[in-house]
């Protein structure tokens, strides 16, 4: 089995926030689309034009209603590896090839050593892990390990793939390890939340919950609208304003 | 087990180069780069200089390498080898496609130019395509508006001189309310999902009605499920409670709009409901500081918006506003009565007006912009009322769209948000005068090019094309009193009009990237008979000639004669006219060039370039030398650069002049297409603030506008509240005029051309208590205006659709989730699996669209979910409606505009019987396809 670093220097990591996300898929098919060439290559299809069309994917997108009636409402959920800070996918690898970065805490897999048993898959509670059949290894987000320090790319586009193509903004890369960071500043203002904090994993990744709606009028505009009580019907009275207003 | 961690390549490039160029997986056009690795495409992302995207990417924008590699990708011209619909082809050369194209054509040209039907779907090249077309003689022409979005283009543009999407966008950056109906996600998608998150993160209030919530619906702050069909109604209920509150711009109305123009109220006159104008035809108003009418458009005077004024000749006037306000404040308006039809409660209704009015008066928004209207009066500061909306194919695609878009717009008016701080924004080369100036060219004869474009914008019955009879001229019915404004044209009718030869039979039809025989039409089985349908006598078929135009292998290309293969996007040039369809912001006008970033493996060629080499062969003037040579030898890349509309002004207007420095109005630039790649593909020009806002009536932006070309006159936009030219036709209704309908029309014109925006129900001809349900459709958002292939990765995400419905009403009929159902309507059935919701209308019942697909279409295994289980609702829409006055059938169109109806439809959902099969139905017979299914190729 494999063991885990004792502290890791950073927490890298993605906060995802569950008020703006559309559910539009972008972030899920940029990442399959960086993850097929670069350090997760290949990253493949089975039967991709055919009857039973599946393939690994290291993002997926998840829409579901909560709720009933005037509580209901549509929740689209983004779900990719957490990065846990005790991942029960690394200790139970039996090769050493499920491994927790020391540096950042990213969890990767070496796809030399990884032996395809799949062990890893059935302990991730978050069904994280996506077993590639062509391939014969166990895939997973790997936080787009070779771009975020990626020299040879522009700074501002060194974050995972999924952060770069994000339409609606929903998703955001750093390190919740520091309490300072952005990210970290944001979950504690935004009251981000863990998945399943009670399987004791300690994720990672944070998501950000819908907002409260403004589904009822904001208290300076609750009032009703002022309607004029001079005689006449409606027309006559607006008339009357009309003609009251234009003689100012 | 402790490990030492394996080394990484953690800096490998993203590839040997990155080029920019403009994605084209919909129609939003987002700025993209493309990572290249040993000449292949290896990653998409976006362009963040892009005006259009700031760099984001959208879900089918990620997955364009599977779009581009897709083995339905066409490899080389095809002529038809066995009769129509066998899929028996051969491949031919380019030499012979070519020669064979030109032969069919020259001799329509020399006989009847008309009898070419020229239609181009998707098309974002219509400068050009509608040009072929015009030097061609046909005024059978045009792209695919017609069955998009035509209600709510032709109704702004109508009445404000703008529209949303690509003429216009709310002020992202300072509303304080949004509003959003309908089906919306499908145009302008990238820009709206940006501004979604930011305005959800400042705390502006978002509202979303529409039947469905999903996608964009789904993180609104309120969701109105309204019943489809009923915006209109519930629009007019926020106008009446709007004026009943006393909630009106009215200083805006005057300065800006007809409201104050004064309207003949002789009943039986020939110019009743007409404007009571002066000698020269300028509207008049009535000057209260005066007491006297003097020129409507007069600067120093001050407008009545009430009242009732004898003109000179006796006869009674009443300004338009005060027909409009007396319109919406009767109780056909009020939230008590218009909540039984539109679902929406009436205190919902209340509260959504009260909102808009707080949002509107209350946080007026003021910004440090001196400006000068065209009246010549300085502004120290613009100021805005940050109210915003947006609307699609939603509220456009029924019967009543077309009023129901200009009601929409009414409101917007009425809050004085037109263009200023937090409200709507035009996008230049808009706003443009309204009614537009262009009216559709008229027919030709044998070898002679029409005098104008085929598409314009009628203003009156004198501008129909219609024949003496009043038969209609153009092939589609467009312009004729089927459908008076048809801006866009019907594409969706012309394969059932030129079968059944009403009004009259064509040689060629000819059509680029359209799925006519799939999901781009009504009532598949009849377009299928219809496509391959002979004549008896001489056994040719009723549509003789055929030519397609596609780069790939959908379910169209087994009915077509000739097929000319296309390059996917990332092999060819285009460009993103301001000419055309523009890119534009709010700050300033933008347009853009798609470069090929690699070259064909096959041999196909953009569709542009074999146009004007046709247009060459036919030696169409324009399109060659005086000596007949072709004028454009480099092909569309060539015309882009050459081709000038008026002297100085082409395609595009960036780095125009020898020296590569003009603007608008310039010679052409040898270096232009260099200058544009240099840039990242795209130009963008920035306003400076004093032309930023309020451009319909800002002399700095319009004296600007003119300059470049946009506008012919530097004079302000008038709002068209009222709309004297629907009034025009209503009277020839009557009788009066030279033009007048055949007797079996008058009744629906009268009825739906009326001047001031009203609600009408939309109707589909089917008995609503035989079909209960309200049955709408909408594209997932990673299948936005998917009109290529099926992709590879996208197909993993949906490679199904279901029937949902909400589930109490599921209940009442007996059906859980997962269960097959039949969804029948007047015309036929289909079958398929429905899934239960929450939040949809209980009267409504929806599905994805366009993912169903024909076995064998697509280049999918023939067993593929898309056709074994999924279903198009397209097989339930008529295309003509019931039987009116005389026999006749109209199509199933908004009675103005001709916009195809799609969400009129009717159903009633009925539980299979058991031992049903479970699977789709009707389930046509498999194509055999030009492109058989292989596996995937890897990217």
């Amino acid at each position: 089995m494999t063991s885990l670093p004792a502290a890791t220097g950073k927490k890298l990591g993605l906060v995802i926030d569950l008020d703006t996300c559309v559910g539009c898929h972008a972030c899920a098919t940029s990442c399959k689309e960086w993850n097929s060439t670069g350090y997760s290559a290949p990253l493949t299809d089975q039967d991709a034009h055919g009857r039973d069309p599946h393939g690994a994917w290291l993002n997926r997108v998840h829409s579901y209603e909560v709720g009933d009636g005037g509580q209901s409402r549509t929740v689209h959920f983004p779900r990719s590896c957490l990065h846990c800070e005790t991942p029960a996918c690394v200790t139970v690898c039996p090769t050493g090839a499920s491994y927790k970065r020391a540096d950042d805490g990213i969890v990767l897999v070496n796809p030399d050593t990884c032996i395809g048993c799949k062990l890893c898959s059935w302990a991730c509670p978050y069904g994280a892990r996506e077993y590639d059949y062509d391939d014969g290894v166990m895939k997973k987000c790997t936080l787009c390990v070779d771009r975020i320090y990626n020299e040879t790319m522009a700074p501002e586009d060194r974050v995972p793939a999924c952060v770069r193509a994000c339409p609606t903004g929903a998703r955001h890369f750093g390190d919740l390890g520091d309490p300072a960071s952005a990210v970290s500043r944001l979950v504690a203002e935004r009251e981000g939340f863990d998945l399943l904090p009670e399987l004791g994993f300690k994720p990672v990744n944070k998501y950000l919950p819908p907002r409260a709606r403004k589904d009822h009028a904001a208290p300076s505009a609750a009032r009703e609208l002022p309607i004029s009580a001079a005689p006449g019907s409606n027309v006559d009275r607006f008339f009357a304003w009309v003609d009251k207003t234009l003689s100012r | 087990m402790p490990r030492d961690e394996p080394d990484i390549a953690l800096s490998q490039p993203s590839g040997d180069e990155i080029k920019t160029t403009t994605c084209y997986m919909c129609a939003c056009r987002c700025g993209i780069r493309v990572h290249l690795k040993d000449g292949k495409v290896r990653y998409i992302d976006g362009n963040r200089d892009h005006p259009v995207n700031k760099g984001v990417i959208c879900g089918k924008g990620a997955a364009g390498i599977m779009t581009h590699t897709s083995p339905s990708r066409l490899r080389a011209p095809l002529k038809r080898a066995g009769p129509r619909g066998s899929g028996e082809f051969v491949e031919i050369s380019w030499d012979e496609a070519l020669a064979t194209a030109t032969d069919w054509l020259r001799d329509v040209r020399q006989r009847d130019p008309s009898k070419l039907a020229f239609f181009t779907g998707r098309d974002q090249s219509q400068a050009l395509t509608g040009w072929f077309a015009q030097q061609f003689g046909t005024q059978n022409f045009a792209a695919h508006g017609g069955f998009c979005s035509v209600n709510m283009a032709a109704a702004g543009l109508y009445t404000f001189g703008g529209s949303f999407w690509e003429f216009g966008e709310p002020d992202w950056e300072h509303t304080r309310y949004f509003l959003m109906f309908g089906v919306a996600e499908d145009h302008a998608s990238n820009p709206i999902k940006m501004a979604l998150g930011k305005l959800k993160g400042k705390g502006v209030k978002f509202v979303a009605v529409n039947p469905v919530r999903t996608g964009y619906g789904a993180i609104a702050d309120e969701w109105i499920g309204i019943r489809p069909g009923t915006d209109g109604l519930f629009v007019g209920s926020l106008i009446h409670e709007l004026m009943k509150a006393e909630k009106i711009d009215l200083e805006y109305l005057v300065r800006f709009t007809n409201s104050p123009w004064l309207v003949i109220d002789a009943p039986g006159s020939a110019d009743d409901g007409l404007f009571a104008r002066d000698g020269d035809g300028k509207a008049l108003a009535f000057d209260r500081k005066s007491g006297t009418i003097v020129d409507a458009t007069r600067s120093d005077i001050s407008s009545a918006l009430t009242g009732t004024f004898k003109l000179a000749d006796g006869r009674n006037a009443r300004p338009a506003f005060a027909l409009i306000a007396e319109r919406y404040l009767a109780e056909t308006y009020s939230p008590e009565t218009t909540s039984t039809t539109t679902g929406v409660p009436a205190e919902t209704a209340r509260r959504i007006a009260r909102e808009l009015a707080h949002a509107a008066f209350e946080q007026q928004i003021t910004l440090d912009i001196p400006w000068t209207d065209w009246t010549g009066r300085r502004h120290e500061k613009t100021v805005g009322r940050p109210v915003s909306m947006h609307a699609m194919r939603g509220i456009s695609a029924h019967a009543n769209g077309f009023q129901t878009c200009r009601m929409l717009h009414l409101l917007q008016i009425l809050l004085g948000s037109i263009d200023c701080p937090g409200g709507f924004r035009y996008k230049a080369p808009f706003p443009r005068p309204a009614p537009p100036a262009n009216r559709p060219a008229r027919p030709s004869g044998p070898d002679t090019p029409l005098k104008g474009a085929p598409l314009g914008f009628p203003q009156g019955p004198e501008d129909l094309l219609v024949d003496a009879s009043g038969k209609a001229q153009r092939i589609d019915k467009a312009y004729s009193w089927d459908a008076p404004l048809a801006a866009h044209g019907l594409m969706h009718m012309v394969i059932t009009n030129a079968a059944k030869g009403d009004p009259y039979p064509v040689d060629v039809l000819f059509m680029f990237m359209a799925n006519m025989s799939w999901n781009s039409s009504m009532n598949i089985p009849a377009v299928l008979k219809h496509l391959t349908e002979t004549d008896p006598a001489t056994g040719e078929y009723k549509i003789p000639k055929i030519i397609y135009s596609d780069a790939y292998s959908s379910e169209m290309l087994a009915y077509a004669d000739l097929i000319l293969p296309d390059t996917t996007y990332l092999e060819r040039w285009d460009c993103i006219s301001l000419l055309d369809r523009p890119i534009s912001g709010p700050d300033g006008p933008a347009d853009a060039i798609r470069q090929p970033v690699v070259q064909p493996d096959r041999d196909v060629r953009g569709f542009q370039t074999v146009l004007l080499d046709i247009g060459a062969r036919l030696k169409l003037p324009g399109f060659v030398t005086d000596d007949g040579k072709p004028r454009y030898p480099g092909g569309y890349a060539d015309y882009i650069v050459n081709h000038e509309r008026m002297p100085g002004i082409g395609s595009l207007a960036g780095f125009r002049g020898a020296d590569g420095k003009s603007y608008g109005r310039g010679a052409p630039n040898p270096k232009q297409l260099d200058a544009y790649i240099d840039a990242g593909c795209f130009h963008h020009h920035h306003l400076t603030p004093e032309q930023s806002y309020y451009k319909h009536a800002n002399q700095a932006y319009l004296d600007w506008a003119k300059q470049v070309g946009f506008i012919g006159d530097a004079k302000p936009v008038v709002f068209q509240l009222y709309l004297e030219s629907l009034q025009k036709f209503r009277l020839a209704a009557q009788g009066h005029g030279t033009v007048v309908p055949p007797a079996g029309h008058r009744r629906r014109i009268e009825q739906y051309f009326d001047p001031i925006p009203f609600w009408y129900p939309a109707f589909d001809g089917a008995d609503g208590r035989a079909f209960p349900f309200s049955a709408v459709t909408q594209r997932p958002m990673h299948f936005y205006h998917s009109w290529g292939s099926h992709n590879g990765w996208l197909r993993q995400i949906t490679a199904e659709n279901c029937l949902y419905m909400h589930h109490d009403r599921a209940r009442q009929l007996g059906i859980a989730d997962g269960d097959w159902v039949w969804i029948k309507s007047a015309i036929g059935r289909v079958k398929g699996r429905v899934r239960l919701m929450d939040g949809v209308n209980p009267d409504t019942v929806w599905t994805w669209n366009a993912i169903g697909r024909r076995g064998g279409a697509a280049a999918l295994d023939v067993d593929a979910p898309e056709a074994t289980r999924s279903f198009l609702l397209n097989h339930l829409i008529t295309e003509l409606l019931p039987e009116r006055e005389g026999g006749y059938r109209f199509s199933n169109s908004d009675p103005i505009t001709g916009q195809a109806a799609w969400y009129d439809l009717r159903v009633s959902i009925e539980r299979v019987a058991a031992g049903e099969a479970r699977e789709t139905s009707p389930r046509f017979e498999p194509l055999k396809p030009p492109v058989p299914a292989e596996k995937e190729l890897a990217p």
